[in-house]
Protein backbone atom coordinates (compact mmCIF):
# COMPACT_ATOMS: atom_id res chain seq x y z
CA UNK A 1 0.00 0.00 0.00
CA UNK A 2 2.77 2.31 0.54
CA UNK A 3 3.40 2.70 -3.15
CA UNK A 4 0.13 5.05 -3.32
CA UNK A 5 0.54 8.66 -2.80
CA UNK A 6 -1.17 10.51 -0.49
CA UNK A 7 -3.06 12.37 -2.50
CA UNK A 8 -4.48 8.94 -4.17
CA UNK A 9 -4.92 7.56 -0.50
CA UNK A 10 -6.99 11.24 0.22
CA UNK A 11 -9.10 10.82 -2.73
CA UNK A 12 -9.74 7.21 -2.49
CA UNK A 13 -11.11 7.69 1.23
CA UNK A 14 -13.23 10.38 0.32
CA UNK A 15 -14.63 9.46 -2.88
CA UNK A 16 -13.84 6.01 -4.02
CA UNK A 17 -14.61 4.23 -1.12
CA UNK A 18 -17.12 6.63 0.27
CA UNK A 19 -17.52 5.45 4.16
CA UNK A 20 -21.34 5.79 4.19
CA UNK A 21 -22.27 5.06 0.07
CA UNK A 22 -19.91 2.76 -0.71
CA UNK A 23 -19.05 0.92 2.44
CA UNK A 24 -22.41 1.46 4.58
CA UNK A 25 -20.81 2.95 7.46
CA UNK A 26 -22.49 5.16 9.94
CA UNK A 27 -25.41 4.88 8.34
CA UNK A 28 -27.06 6.13 11.56
CA UNK A 29 -26.48 9.54 11.90
CA UNK A 30 -26.45 9.66 8.04
CA UNK A 31 -30.14 9.48 8.17
CA UNK A 32 -30.44 10.65 11.47
CA UNK A 33 -29.49 14.13 11.77
CA UNK A 34 -29.72 14.73 7.92
CA UNK A 35 -33.21 16.23 8.06
CA UNK A 36 -31.33 20.04 8.60
CA UNK A 37 -28.54 21.39 6.53
CA UNK A 38 -27.59 23.18 9.69
CA UNK A 39 -27.49 19.89 12.10
CA UNK A 40 -26.15 18.26 9.52
CA UNK A 41 -23.14 20.23 9.10
CA UNK A 42 -22.91 20.36 13.17
CA UNK A 43 -22.78 17.04 12.93
CA UNK A 44 -20.23 16.67 9.75
CA UNK A 45 -17.74 19.30 11.18
CA UNK A 46 -18.09 16.97 14.89
CA UNK A 47 -17.20 13.67 12.71
CA UNK A 48 -13.97 15.66 11.15
CA UNK A 49 -12.82 16.21 14.60
CA UNK A 50 -13.09 13.48 16.27
CA UNK A 51 -12.42 10.86 13.89
CA UNK A 52 -8.69 12.62 12.74
CA UNK A 53 -7.94 13.45 16.14
CA UNK A 54 -8.82 9.34 17.55
CA UNK A 55 -7.28 7.66 14.25
CA UNK A 56 -4.43 9.40 15.49
CA UNK A 57 -4.55 8.08 19.00
CA UNK A 58 -5.46 4.71 18.01
CA UNK A 59 -2.44 4.40 15.20
CA UNK A 60 -0.18 5.19 17.87
CA UNK A 61 -1.57 2.35 21.00
CA UNK A 62 -2.05 0.08 18.04
CA UNK A 63 1.54 0.11 16.51
CA UNK A 64 3.45 0.94 19.83
CA UNK A 65 1.18 -1.38 22.29
CA UNK A 66 -1.18 -3.56 20.78
CA UNK A 67 1.42 -4.84 17.83
CA UNK A 68 4.85 -5.47 20.38
CA UNK A 69 2.40 -6.90 23.01
CA UNK A 70 0.91 -9.24 20.62
CA UNK A 71 -2.39 -8.32 21.88
CA UNK A 72 -4.15 -7.53 18.30
CA UNK A 73 -6.88 -9.35 18.98
CA UNK A 74 -8.29 -6.34 21.90
CA UNK A 75 -8.34 -3.66 18.76
CA UNK A 76 -12.13 -3.40 19.32
CA UNK A 77 -12.46 -3.13 23.03
CA UNK A 78 -9.37 -0.79 22.94
CA UNK A 79 -10.45 1.68 20.48
CA UNK A 80 -13.70 2.03 21.72
CA UNK A 81 -12.66 3.17 24.86
CA UNK A 82 -10.16 5.25 23.28
CA UNK A 83 -12.96 6.86 20.76
CA UNK A 84 -15.60 7.63 24.54
CA UNK A 85 -12.68 9.23 26.34
CA UNK A 86 -11.66 11.24 23.68
CA UNK A 87 -14.86 12.22 22.75
CA UNK A 88 -14.99 13.22 26.36
CA UNK A 89 -11.95 14.78 26.47
CA UNK A 90 -12.89 17.09 23.83
CA UNK A 91 -16.20 18.26 24.76
CA UNK A 92 -14.32 19.01 27.99
CA UNK A 93 -11.78 21.26 26.09
CA UNK A 94 -14.33 22.55 23.84
CA UNK A 95 -16.92 23.52 26.63
CA UNK A 96 -13.74 25.60 28.31
CA UNK A 97 -12.12 27.03 24.84
CA UNK A 98 -13.86 27.27 22.04
CA UNK A 99 -17.56 27.62 23.62
CA UNK A 100 -19.15 28.98 20.20
CA UNK A 101 -18.20 25.74 18.40
CA UNK A 102 -19.11 24.07 21.81
CA UNK A 103 -22.42 25.01 21.81
CA UNK A 104 -22.95 24.09 17.51
CA UNK A 105 -21.68 21.16 18.18
CA UNK A 106 -23.28 20.53 21.67
CA UNK A 107 -25.92 17.73 20.94
CA UNK A 108 -23.73 16.14 18.35
CA UNK A 109 -20.34 15.39 20.10
CA UNK A 110 -22.10 12.56 22.77
CA UNK A 111 -23.29 10.81 19.86
CA UNK A 112 -20.02 10.05 18.36
CA UNK A 113 -19.18 8.02 20.62
CA UNK A 114 -21.43 5.41 19.24
CA UNK A 115 -20.51 6.30 15.78
CA UNK A 116 -19.31 3.25 13.73
CA UNK A 117 -17.69 5.24 11.24
CA UNK A 118 -14.95 6.76 13.33
CA UNK A 119 -14.14 2.79 14.90
CA UNK A 120 -14.20 1.73 10.99
CA UNK A 121 -11.71 4.72 10.33
CA UNK A 122 -9.03 3.06 12.84
CA UNK A 123 -9.59 -0.74 11.62
CA UNK A 124 -8.91 0.29 8.08
CA UNK A 125 -6.12 2.26 8.40
CA UNK A 126 -4.56 -0.85 11.02
CA UNK A 127 -6.42 -3.04 7.77
CA UNK A 128 -4.23 -0.88 5.04
CA UNK A 129 -1.23 -0.88 7.47
CA UNK A 130 -0.79 2.98 7.07
CA UNK A 131 1.86 4.78 8.51
CA UNK A 132 1.22 7.59 10.81
CA UNK A 133 1.39 10.19 8.18
CA UNK A 134 -1.19 8.07 5.69
CA UNK A 135 -3.32 7.11 8.51
CA UNK A 136 -3.95 10.55 9.76
CA UNK A 137 -5.01 11.62 6.21
CA UNK A 138 -6.77 8.67 5.34
CA UNK A 139 -8.76 9.86 8.69
CA UNK A 140 -9.14 13.32 6.87
CA UNK A 141 -10.29 11.77 3.46
CA UNK A 142 -12.89 9.50 5.09
CA UNK A 143 -14.38 12.42 7.20
CA UNK A 144 -14.71 15.00 4.65
CA UNK A 145 -16.00 12.02 2.77
CA UNK A 146 -19.10 11.85 5.11
CA UNK A 147 -19.59 15.58 5.71
CA UNK A 148 -19.89 15.93 1.49
CA UNK A 149 -22.08 13.34 1.59
CA UNK A 150 -23.91 13.94 4.42
CA UNK A 151 -24.19 17.69 2.96
CA UNK A 152 -25.56 16.68 -0.12
CA UNK A 153 -27.85 14.49 1.42
CA UNK A 154 -29.57 17.08 3.71
CA UNK A 155 -30.02 19.38 0.81
CA UNK A 156 -31.97 16.94 -1.21
CA UNK A 157 -33.91 15.66 2.15
CA UNK A 158 -34.89 19.30 2.60
CA UNK A 159 -36.57 19.84 -1.23
CA UNK A 160 -38.29 15.92 -0.04
CA UNK A 161 -39.68 17.57 2.44
CA UNK A 162 -42.22 20.10 0.17
CA UNK A 163 -42.15 17.49 -2.66
CA UNK A 164 -45.36 15.52 -3.55
CA UNK A 165 -43.95 12.22 -2.23
CA UNK A 166 -46.86 9.16 -2.02
CA UNK A 167 -47.84 8.37 1.06
CA UNK A 168 -46.45 5.00 1.08
CA UNK A 169 -42.98 6.23 0.99
CA UNK A 170 -43.03 9.56 3.07
CA UNK A 171 -40.94 9.90 5.35
CA UNK A 172 -37.70 7.52 5.66
CA UNK A 173 -38.60 5.19 2.48
CA UNK A 174 -38.16 8.22 0.26
CA UNK A 175 -34.58 8.90 2.14
CA UNK A 176 -33.57 5.21 1.48
CA UNK A 177 -34.30 4.89 -1.88
CA UNK A 178 -32.69 8.56 -2.27
CA UNK A 179 -29.52 7.02 -0.61
CA UNK A 180 -29.62 4.09 -2.69
CA UNK A 181 -29.65 6.27 -5.87
CA UNK A 182 -26.91 8.60 -4.63
CA UNK A 183 -24.63 5.15 -3.29
CA UNK A 184 -25.50 4.25 -7.18
CA UNK A 185 -23.98 7.82 -8.46
CA UNK A 186 -20.71 6.80 -5.93
CA UNK A 187 -20.23 3.38 -7.80
CA UNK A 188 -19.15 5.01 -10.66
CA UNK A 189 -16.17 5.88 -8.94
CA UNK A 190 -15.04 2.35 -8.31
CA UNK A 191 -11.61 1.07 -9.24
CA UNK A 192 -9.94 4.54 -9.78
CA UNK A 193 -6.52 4.88 -7.34
CA UNK A 194 -7.01 0.90 -6.91
CA UNK A 195 -7.39 1.76 -3.52
CA UNK B 1 -1.23 -13.15 27.94
CA UNK B 2 -3.90 -12.89 29.80
CA UNK B 3 -2.14 -11.11 32.49
CA UNK B 4 -0.69 -8.83 29.85
CA UNK B 5 -4.06 -8.23 28.27
CA UNK B 6 -5.32 -6.66 31.79
CA UNK B 7 -2.58 -4.66 32.21
CA UNK B 8 -2.75 -3.56 28.60
CA UNK B 9 -6.68 -2.38 29.31
CA UNK B 10 -6.52 -1.67 32.83
CA UNK B 11 -3.33 0.68 32.01
CA UNK B 12 -5.39 2.27 28.74
CA UNK B 13 -8.63 2.71 31.40
CA UNK B 14 -6.37 4.17 34.06
CA UNK B 15 -4.30 6.55 31.86
CA UNK B 16 -7.47 8.15 30.28
CA UNK B 17 -9.42 8.02 33.57
CA UNK B 18 -6.90 9.75 35.00
CA UNK B 19 -6.64 12.02 32.23
CA UNK B 20 -10.30 12.52 32.24
CA UNK B 21 -10.15 13.56 35.68
CA UNK B 22 -7.55 16.55 36.06
CA UNK B 23 -9.37 17.94 32.58
CA UNK B 24 -12.60 17.81 34.13
CA UNK B 25 -11.04 19.98 37.00
CA UNK B 26 -8.70 21.83 34.98
CA UNK B 27 -11.23 22.75 31.95
CA UNK B 28 -14.14 22.99 34.26
CA UNK B 29 -16.48 26.13 33.43
CA UNK B 30 -17.61 27.62 36.42
CA UNK B 31 -21.10 27.26 36.47
CA UNK B 32 -23.76 29.16 39.24
CA UNK B 33 -24.98 26.54 40.94
CA UNK B 34 -28.41 28.10 40.64
CA UNK B 35 -28.63 27.45 37.09
CA UNK B 36 -28.10 24.00 37.09
CA UNK B 37 -31.00 23.60 39.93
CA UNK B 38 -32.53 26.18 37.23
CA UNK B 39 -32.52 24.00 34.52
CA UNK B 40 -33.80 20.87 36.19
CA UNK B 41 -36.70 22.31 37.43
CA UNK B 42 -38.19 23.68 33.98
CA UNK B 43 -39.95 21.71 32.27
CA UNK B 44 -36.76 21.00 29.51
CA UNK B 45 -39.37 20.78 26.38
CA UNK B 46 -37.37 23.51 24.96
CA UNK B 47 -40.90 25.33 23.85
CA UNK B 48 -39.11 28.82 24.05
CA UNK B 49 -42.94 30.21 25.33
CA UNK B 50 -40.06 32.68 27.37
CA UNK B 51 -38.49 33.95 24.73
CA UNK B 52 -35.22 32.80 25.03
CA UNK B 53 -33.72 29.85 22.94
CA UNK B 54 -34.75 26.44 25.13
CA UNK B 55 -34.59 26.03 28.43
CA UNK B 56 -31.09 26.08 28.98
CA UNK B 57 -30.86 29.37 27.75
CA UNK B 58 -33.70 30.61 29.96
CA UNK B 59 -31.87 29.56 33.01
CA UNK B 60 -28.87 31.38 31.87
CA UNK B 61 -30.83 34.59 31.15
CA UNK B 62 -32.18 34.48 34.72
CA UNK B 63 -29.00 34.04 36.76
CA UNK B 64 -26.87 36.57 34.01
CA UNK B 65 -29.31 39.36 32.81
CA UNK B 66 -31.85 39.10 35.77
CA UNK B 67 -34.54 37.86 33.51
CA UNK B 68 -38.72 38.06 34.39
CA UNK B 69 -38.84 34.30 36.39
CA UNK B 70 -42.15 34.10 35.28
CA UNK B 71 -42.47 33.40 31.44
CA UNK B 72 -42.39 29.78 31.69
CA UNK B 73 -46.07 28.99 30.77
CA UNK B 74 -45.17 25.95 29.74
CA UNK B 75 -44.19 24.62 33.60
CA UNK B 76 -46.94 26.74 35.04
CA UNK B 77 -47.47 28.60 38.25
CA UNK B 78 -45.36 25.86 40.07
CA UNK B 79 -42.64 25.58 37.87
CA UNK B 80 -42.54 29.40 38.30
CA UNK B 81 -42.92 29.18 42.27
CA UNK B 82 -39.84 27.08 42.34
CA UNK B 83 -38.06 29.27 40.39
CA UNK B 84 -38.99 32.40 42.63
CA UNK B 85 -37.55 29.95 45.81
CA UNK B 86 -34.35 29.05 44.30
CA UNK B 87 -33.77 32.84 43.14
CA UNK B 88 -35.03 34.44 46.68
CA UNK B 89 -37.27 36.69 44.21
CA UNK B 90 -41.12 37.72 44.25
CA UNK B 91 -41.89 35.46 41.03
CA UNK B 92 -45.70 35.08 39.78
CA UNK B 93 -46.83 33.89 36.35
CA UNK B 94 -48.45 36.22 34.04
CA UNK B 95 -51.78 35.13 33.67
CA UNK B 96 -52.24 31.48 31.69
CA UNK B 97 -53.54 31.70 28.25
CA UNK B 98 -54.37 29.12 26.08
CA UNK B 99 -54.11 29.06 21.93
CA UNK B 100 -57.40 29.36 20.13
CA UNK B 101 -58.56 28.54 16.11
CA UNK B 102 -60.42 32.09 15.47
CA UNK B 103 -62.49 30.11 12.94
CA UNK B 104 -65.85 28.63 12.86
CA UNK B 105 -65.58 27.99 9.33
CA UNK B 106 -68.84 25.77 8.82
CA UNK B 107 -69.98 25.42 5.24
CA UNK B 108 -67.04 27.81 4.15
CA UNK B 109 -67.30 28.21 0.63
CA UNK B 110 -63.88 27.41 -1.84
CA UNK B 111 -62.65 30.71 -4.22
CA UNK B 112 -61.01 27.67 -6.49
CA UNK B 113 -59.77 23.90 -6.21
CA UNK B 114 -56.36 24.11 -4.80
CA UNK B 115 -53.88 21.10 -5.92
CA UNK B 116 -50.77 21.52 -4.20
CA UNK B 117 -48.14 21.29 -1.82
CA UNK B 118 -50.38 19.97 1.44
CA UNK B 119 -49.48 22.89 3.58
CA UNK B 120 -51.34 25.60 5.11
CA UNK B 121 -48.22 28.21 3.89
CA UNK B 122 -47.98 27.10 0.42
CA UNK B 123 -52.08 26.84 0.05
CA UNK B 124 -52.20 30.61 1.48
CA UNK B 125 -49.62 32.03 -1.05
CA UNK B 126 -51.36 31.06 -3.90
CA UNK B 127 -53.71 34.23 -4.41
CA UNK B 128 -54.34 34.40 -0.54
CA UNK B 129 -55.58 31.31 0.10
CA UNK B 130 -58.57 28.77 -1.63
CA UNK B 131 -61.26 29.62 1.12
CA UNK B 132 -63.71 32.42 0.07
CA UNK B 133 -62.79 34.30 3.46
CA UNK B 134 -59.48 35.32 3.76
CA UNK B 135 -59.13 35.16 7.11
CA UNK B 136 -60.32 31.65 7.10
CA UNK B 137 -58.52 28.35 8.46
CA UNK B 138 -57.01 26.68 5.74
CA UNK B 139 -57.51 23.76 7.80
CA UNK B 140 -54.22 21.76 6.31
CA UNK B 141 -51.83 21.31 9.45
CA UNK B 142 -49.49 24.06 10.15
CA UNK B 143 -50.07 24.09 13.46
CA UNK B 144 -50.58 20.66 14.08
CA UNK B 145 -47.01 20.19 12.68
CA UNK B 146 -45.51 23.29 14.93
CA UNK B 147 -47.07 21.95 18.57
CA UNK B 148 -44.80 20.54 20.39
CA UNK B 149 -46.95 19.25 22.90
CA UNK B 150 -49.35 17.65 21.33
CA UNK B 151 -51.94 19.91 22.11
CA UNK B 152 -54.13 20.16 18.53
CA UNK B 153 -56.81 17.68 17.72
CA UNK B 154 -57.13 17.66 13.93
CA UNK B 155 -58.41 16.00 10.72
CA UNK B 156 -57.53 17.27 7.54
CA UNK B 157 -59.20 19.60 5.78
CA UNK B 158 -61.28 20.31 8.96
CA UNK B 159 -60.22 23.20 11.36
CA UNK B 160 -57.97 21.94 14.35
CA UNK B 161 -59.51 22.20 17.59
CA UNK B 162 -56.77 23.45 20.67
CA UNK B 163 -56.99 21.01 23.83
CA UNK B 164 -56.47 23.82 26.41
CA UNK B 165 -55.42 21.10 29.44
CA UNK B 166 -52.37 20.56 27.21
CA UNK B 167 -51.59 24.07 25.47
CA UNK B 168 -48.78 25.96 27.21
CA UNK B 169 -49.20 29.24 25.21
CA UNK B 170 -45.71 28.78 23.65
CA UNK B 171 -46.93 30.46 20.69
CA UNK B 172 -45.69 27.78 17.64
CA UNK B 173 -49.07 27.86 16.26
CA UNK B 174 -49.15 31.36 16.40
CA UNK B 175 -45.90 31.65 14.10
CA UNK B 176 -47.11 28.60 11.92
CA UNK B 177 -50.07 29.87 11.11
CA UNK B 178 -50.00 31.73 7.57
CA UNK B 179 -53.38 33.26 8.20
CA UNK B 180 -52.92 34.16 11.49
CA UNK B 181 -55.96 32.40 12.40
CA UNK B 182 -54.48 31.67 16.19
CA UNK B 183 -54.53 33.84 18.96
CA UNK B 184 -53.86 33.79 22.29
CA UNK B 185 -56.93 33.98 25.01
CA UNK B 186 -56.88 33.99 28.37
CA UNK B 187 -57.44 30.55 29.99
CA UNK B 188 -60.26 31.67 32.56
CA UNK B 189 -62.34 33.25 29.59
CA UNK B 190 -65.92 31.72 29.45
CA UNK B 191 -66.89 33.28 25.94
CA UNK B 192 -64.98 33.98 23.08
CA UNK B 193 -65.22 35.07 19.28
CA UNK B 194 -64.64 32.51 16.90
CA UNK B 195 -64.08 34.64 13.98
CA UNK B 196 -60.98 36.62 13.09
CA UNK B 197 -62.46 38.40 9.85
CA UNK B 198 -62.06 42.40 9.52
CA UNK B 199 -64.07 42.67 6.41
CA UNK B 200 -67.22 44.34 6.49
CA UNK B 201 -70.39 43.14 7.73
CA UNK B 202 -72.44 42.38 4.46
CA UNK B 203 -69.60 40.63 3.04
CA UNK B 204 -68.47 38.50 5.27
CA UNK B 205 -72.17 37.70 5.54
CA UNK B 206 -72.55 36.34 1.77
CA UNK B 207 -69.43 34.04 2.34
CA UNK B 208 -69.72 32.77 5.88
CA UNK B 209 -72.19 31.78 8.01
CA UNK B 210 -70.67 31.47 11.27
CA UNK B 211 -68.61 34.41 10.90
CA UNK B 212 -69.13 37.71 12.89
CA UNK B 213 -71.02 40.57 10.72
CA UNK B 214 -70.68 43.08 13.41
CA UNK B 215 -74.09 43.49 14.09
CA UNK B 216 -74.05 45.01 17.39
CA UNK B 217 -76.46 42.60 19.02
CA UNK B 218 -73.87 41.45 21.69
CA UNK B 219 -72.88 44.73 22.75
CA UNK B 220 -76.08 46.35 23.32
CA UNK B 221 -77.21 43.59 25.27
CA UNK B 222 -73.74 42.68 27.35
CA UNK B 223 -74.51 43.80 31.03
CA UNK B 224 -71.30 44.36 31.70
CA UNK B 225 -70.58 46.48 28.67
CA UNK B 226 -67.32 44.26 27.74
CA UNK B 227 -68.20 43.80 24.17
CA UNK B 228 -66.90 46.49 21.43
CA UNK B 229 -66.48 46.22 17.81
CA UNK B 230 -63.40 46.90 16.62
CA UNK B 231 -62.67 46.61 12.69
CA UNK B 232 -65.93 44.97 12.00
CA UNK B 233 -64.95 42.21 14.48
CA UNK B 234 -66.73 41.95 18.35
CA UNK B 235 -64.27 41.74 20.99
CA UNK B 236 -64.07 40.84 24.50
CA UNK B 237 -63.24 42.88 27.32
CA UNK B 238 -61.75 39.79 29.31
CA UNK B 239 -61.46 41.98 32.73
CA UNK B 240 -64.77 42.96 32.22
CA UNK B 241 -66.64 39.76 30.75
CA UNK B 242 -68.37 37.79 34.08
CA UNK B 243 -69.48 34.63 31.81
CA UNK B 244 -72.92 35.30 32.18
CA UNK B 245 -73.38 33.85 28.24
CA UNK B 246 -76.06 36.53 27.52
CA UNK B 247 -73.73 37.69 23.91
CA UNK B 248 -73.75 33.70 23.50
CA UNK B 249 -77.57 33.36 23.43
CA UNK B 250 -78.08 36.83 21.46
CA UNK B 251 -75.31 36.27 18.44
CA UNK B 252 -77.24 36.07 15.23
CA UNK B 253 -74.48 33.94 13.58
CA UNK B 254 -73.55 31.93 16.49
CA UNK B 255 -69.89 33.75 16.34
CA UNK B 256 -69.40 33.77 20.15
CA UNK B 257 -69.65 30.73 21.64
CA UNK B 258 -69.12 28.92 25.28
CA UNK B 259 -65.35 27.63 25.92
CA UNK B 260 -65.07 24.63 28.19
CA UNK B 261 -64.95 26.09 31.15
CA UNK B 262 -68.19 27.35 30.97
CA UNK B 263 -70.03 24.18 30.46
CA UNK B 264 -68.52 22.64 33.42
CA UNK B 265 -69.47 25.67 35.55
CA UNK B 266 -73.29 25.02 35.65
CA UNK B 267 -74.37 21.43 36.27
CA UNK B 268 -77.49 22.13 38.36
CA UNK B 269 -79.14 24.32 35.06
CA UNK B 270 -78.16 21.79 32.89
CA UNK B 271 -79.93 19.26 34.65
CA UNK B 272 -82.88 20.86 35.31
CA UNK B 273 -83.20 21.12 31.73
CA UNK B 274 -82.51 17.73 31.41
CA UNK B 275 -85.03 16.57 33.90
CA UNK B 276 -87.47 18.09 31.92
CA UNK B 277 -86.75 16.75 28.76
CA UNK B 278 -87.07 13.35 29.89
CA UNK B 279 -90.04 14.33 31.95
CA UNK B 280 -91.73 15.56 29.17
CA UNK B 281 -90.22 12.34 27.13
CA UNK B 282 -92.36 9.99 29.56
CA UNK B 283 -95.53 12.02 29.14
CA UNK B 284 -95.83 11.42 25.79
CA UNK B 285 -95.41 8.10 25.78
Amino acid sequence: MNEISLFGIFLSAMIVNNIVLIRFIGLCPFFGVSGRMESAIGMGMAVIFVMTVSSAVTWVIYNYLLVPMGLEFLKIVTFILVIASLVQLEELFMKKYIPNLYKSLGIYLPLITTNCAILAASFLHVDYSFSFIQALVYAIGVSLGFIVVIILFAGIRERLDTAPVPKALAGYPIAFFTAALMSLAFLGFKGLFGL
Amino acid sequence: MILNTVILLGGIGLVFGFILAVAAKKFAVPVDPRQEHLLRILPGANCGACGFPGCSGYAEAMIKEGADPGLCTAGGTETVEKIGEILGREASLRERRVARVLCGGRDCEQKFNYVGINECYAASSVAGGFKSCRYACLGLGDCVKACNFDAIRWEPGKIPEIIPQKCTACGKCIEACPVNVIKLIPEKAEVYVKCGSHDKGPSVKKICKAGCFACRICVKFCPEKAITIEENLAVIDYSRCNGCGICVKKCPSKTIIYTEKHSSKEPEERSKKKKNAESQATNHS
